[in-house]
């Protein structure tokens, strides 16, 4: 409630307000800098909040530390893997360090690694690892507490679209499986393929909250026309085709033409005698909400 | 994944600690030491074992060597062959210089790039197992290096007295202090520049601290500098433990250790809580 965090003069997470539920996925949208990663570490117990108050499980994070990352799954920004210890025994210290028995950790890792499909990578060392790999590593280790909740910041930033879709599978499984699923992302395909519901987070601000499709609903139109007249050309062509659709947005490699009937825009706009170098029609996404909402795109 | 699960899944135990420790520390120490000795084990026993030859040669070379030459050197009141007189200071040398090698170099390097605290500090451990562990881990390296020590002055006839047993768990508490103070002291470092500020403050320590020469030789004034140094206390009191002249002063030396190790640990804990858990 009001959870503000300031670094020195610049507020990071300028007073928001979520309640998260259990057994949803929760995503936190917005573009780099938003304030999504300083709010995770604030839900991890990882970093103060400056103002505000914030119950994690049923605790205060500033005094209960330790007490809420026992219960919590945390698989930070940038992996962090202990670079001296096997992939195995990644797993192994790692529920250790959560004061659970060193037979049931063991036997829960080689579990775990069946879950992030490292099996044959068992002994090998993690600097070897490809992204994905790691990834999964992470995952599966913030996993070794069977923990009430995962928190997740940009979980697919930085992988092949290939290992983004096996890492999207496993997390629909968690989620299948009833764990509280928190993430950051600046992707709208991975909002919308995960989340349940989610907070537009812009400058440090929630800006909208809803479900994927509710946000759509409110913020955009059902399809969008997706026009190209050449950089030099699209703010004068979005002039001659004002008018057309709900709303229109000149982006300088496109003009976005907001309709519930794409192929009606599409017919409008070859009608006022616009030849476009390429169109496509599509469904709006979270990214048009975004648009909206901020009046920039999501990834600049 | 409906798979029937044989055995029923764990919840991490909830810390169980109370007061004004809580927040701070899940006594769970023992993890962080176990994964400190894991990657020894596996990786790291050649670095380990380079730290502990350095006082060896300089037992040999100035003890053996030079001590030819002096033949004896006065200790409260005894005459002590020179060997002899300089073998616990440099056994204090080595316990101090395991713990801060570990503490500085191996910290440095886990907190900067390993990003190893971010992680443990990720679970329920808190900021005061981190520190308590990875010092426990210094400190087995400072006895790793004095008890190793200890072989080589026995095996020389360099212990006067059967108390010169009880320079190893001296030798820890040396390493304890230096390692807790060590990691603090790390914790401010942000390039390998900074360490060498370290090996700046270490040196003179290690030559003028009575290692090789009765401390009277200085003017009262630079006396009273080199007592207000740590490796002194240790210099002066593994010296009266080897050579069985024990004094009163020992518990002032004792005492100056242990307001070090409380203060270091007490230190450290915020540091590792300001940095990572900010």
């Amino acid at each position: 409630m009001g959870l503000r965090k300031q670094y020195g003069d610049f507020t990071a997470v300028d007073g928001i307000d979520f309640a998260i539920e259990p057994g949803e996925a929760f995503g936190f949208l917005g573009p780099n800098g938003a304030g999504k990663s300083t709010t995770m570490r604030m839900i991890a117990a990882t970093s103060t909040r400056s103002d505000g108050r914030l119950s994690v499980l049923g605790f205060d994070p500033e005094s209960h530390g330790p007490e809420i990352r026992a219960q919590l799954g945390i698989v930070p920004q940038a992996d962090q893997l202990d670079e001296e210890l096997r992939v195995i025994d990644n797993l192994i210290v790692y529920g250790r360090y959560f004061g659970l028995p060193l037979p049931y950790v063991k036997r829960r890792a080689e579990e775990l690694l069946e879950f992030a499909q490292l099996v044959e990578k068992r002994k090998a060392r993690v600097d070897g690892l490809s992204g994905g790999m790691k990834r999964r590593l992470t995952i599966a280790r913030g996993l070794i507490n069977s923990p009430k909740a995962m928190l997740l910041d940009e979980p697919t930033t930085g992988l092949d679209p290939q290992a983004r879709h096996v890492l999207w599978d496993r997390l629909f499984r968690l989620k299948e499986e009833g764990t509280t699923l928190v993430l950051t992302t600046h992707y709208m395909d991975e909002a919308e393929q995960l989340c349940d519901r989610l907070v537009v987070v812009d400058k440090g601000r929630i800006v909208a909250e809803g479900s994927p499709s509710a946000l759509i609903r409110q913020y955009s139109t059902r399809e969008v026309l997706e026009v190209r007249f050449g950089s030099s050309r699209n703010e004068e062509a979005a002039r001659a085709i004002e008018g057309i659709g709900d709303r229109i947005e000149v982006l300088p490699d496109r003009v976005l033409v907001y309709d519930d009937d794409g192929e009606a825009a599409m017919s409008a706009v070859h009608e006022r005698g616009l030849q476009p170098i390429t169109s496509l029609v599509r469904r709006s996404s979270l990214e048009d909400v975004f648009l909206r909402l901020t009046g920039r795109s999501l990834v600049e | 994944m409906t798979e029937l699960k044989p055995y029923e899944l764990l919840e991490a135990p909830a810390p169980r600690i109370r007061g004004p420790l809580r927040g701070l520390y899940a006594g769970n120490t023992r993890s962080v030491v176990a994964r400190g000795l894991q990657v020894i084990a596996k990786n790291n026993w050649i670095v380990v074992m380079t730290g502990f030859f350095e006082p060896v040669f300089y037992l040999l070379s100035m003890g053996l060597g030079l001590g030819a030459l002096i033949g004896s050197v006065s200790f409260y009141g005894a005459d002590v062959p020179y060997a002899a007189y300089i073998a616990p200071a440099l056994m204090a040398v080595s316990a101090m210089n395991g713990a801060v090698y570990d503490s500085t170099m191996n910290v440095f390097f886990k907190m900067n790039f390993a990003n190893l605290y971010q992680q443990m500090l990720s679970t329920s451990l808190g900021p005061l197992d981190v520190a308590l562990g990875e010092i426990l881990l210094a400190l087995f390296r400072g006895l790793l290096y004095a008890s190793g020590f200890m072989v080589v002055t026995t095996l020389l006839g360099l212990n006067l007295s059967w108390t010169a047993i009880l320079a190893i768990p001296a030798a820890l508490v040396i390493a304890f202090a230096f390692a807790s103070f060590g990691m603090a002291v790390t914790s401010y470092m942000k390039t390998f520049q900074h360490l060498d500020y370290v090996y700046f403050v270490m040196m003179p320590m290690f030559l003028l601290s009575a290692t090789f020469f009765p401390i009277e030789v200085y003017p009262q004034g630079v006396q009273w500098v080199i007592q207000a140094m740590p490796l002194w206390h240790g210099v002066d009191m593994i010296r009266q433990l080897t050579t069985g002249l024990i004094q009163p002063s020992i518990g002032i030396h004792l005492l100056y250790f242990g307001v070090m190790i409380v203060l270091g640990l007490w230190f450290t804990t915020a540091r590792l809580k300001s940095l990572f858990l900010r």
